[in-house]
């Protein structure tokens, strides 16, 4: 089972590793972006770290739903409002209990990325973070491990798409040919959970 | 055209990627509006420091400080500009209550709501005036 301990975990180790790759994430935005991606997002992650080490929510449903919060009001750029709306209602949708298992963080994903949709109007192929987190969320009812590597896959399979959200978007035929910025920083979001769980997360929760 | 809601002004934030945008639109729309009632409008541009971008904590700063009881329309350009506002509006608390989100035109639109405000009418006319900018067409 997955208690407030393992999903602050998850929103530790995504701080570290949005540090270890923003260079890479605001070089990939540079090419087809603001370039911003990178130092928006650590400066969003950072500050959530911050506000559950200094005071941890009791629940899951608490820790996401706050994080949320948090990226919606530090990022500064669309990645603010769109994972934190991922988070939010991800965290709303798991709802008061203490712990979950994995089943019910990929439903409850689930209706997160449904709401991502909602709000940016993106589908899938437009080549955006949408294309990293349906294919892991489907995956997620396996393995944390083929969550992981089918957000990474997801992210790699952008590099050929033409971009139809976003500042990206303008470009039309020159976004060809780059890795979009938002599907990396999700594949990086979903790895964090592998990370973070304990030995034995993968066997938790499932059937 | 419109209802009257007594002495009680809708409320108009503008929200830029740009301090410097928003700021100037707001000066051009409450000038054009003329000698009518001083309508309160707020700009709500870039981040807190200063740079380009969209910052939360501004807009809805900029929400509360125009929020007279009858309602605030929100004029955003693009963007992260306009996720955050729905993101905002999602939240339920983070906003005066009955704040809308306009479809329009950022400049054209923040015009023609001004302009709409300062005559008294209500958020549903000062929202259509706005989203009949989209309209005006120059060629």
């Amino acid at each position: 089972m997955l208690d407030a301990d393992f999903f602050r975990r998850w929103m530790t180790v995504t701080t570290a590793s949005v540090d270890r790759e923003a260079e890479r994430l605001t070089a990939l935005d540079s090419e087809i972006g603001d370039a911003d991606h990178g130092s928006n997002l650590q400066r969003g992650f950072r500050a959530v770290k911050d506000a559950l080490d200094k005071e941890p929510p009791a629940t899951p449903g608490a820790v996401l739903t706050q994080a949320g919060r948090l990226l919606v009001s530090t990022v500064g750029g669309a990645s603010g409002p769109l994972y934190g709306t991922l988070l939010r209602r991800t965290g709303k949708t798991l709802g008061e209990a203490a712990e979950v298992d994995r089943q019910q963080l990929a439903e409850a994903l689930r209706a997160g990325v449904d709401a991502v949709m909602k709000l940016g109007g993106a589908a899938p192929g437009d080549k955006t973070m949408i294309d990293a987190l349906l294919p892991a969320v489907e995956a997620l009812g396996e393995s944390f491990t083929a969550a992981r590597d089918a957000a990474r896959d997801g992210a790699v399979a952008t590099t050929p798409m033409l971009a139809r959200k976003g500042r990206a978007s303008y470009l039309g035929e020159r976004s060809i040919g780059h890795q979009d910025p938002g599907a990396t920083s999700s594949a990086l979001l979903i790895a964090a959970l592998l990370d973070a769980g304990p030995g034995d997360a993968d066997a938790g929760g499932g059937e | 055209m419109s209802e009257v809601s007594d002495e009680k002004l809708v409320g108009i934030v503008l929200v830029s990627h740009s301090a410097a945008v928003a700021a100037s639109v707001a000066e051009l729309a409450q000038g054009l509006s003329g000698g009518g009632a001083s309508v309160p409008v707020a700009p709500a541009g870039g981040t807190e420091s200063g740079e380009l971008g969209t910052s939360a904590e501004l807009i809805a700063a900029a929400a509360a400080s125009v929020d007279r009881g009858a309602g605030v329309a929100v004029l955003t350009d693009l963007g992260s500009a306009v996720l955050t506002v729905k993101a905002l509006l999602a939240e339920g608390d983070e906003l005066p209550e009955n704040t809308q989100l306009v479809d329009a035109p950022f400049l054209e639109g923040a015009v023609a709501a001004v302009v709409t405000a300062s005559t008294g009418a209500d958020l549903a006319a000062v929202a259509a005036a706005a989203s009949e900018a989209y309209g005006y067409r120059k060629v």
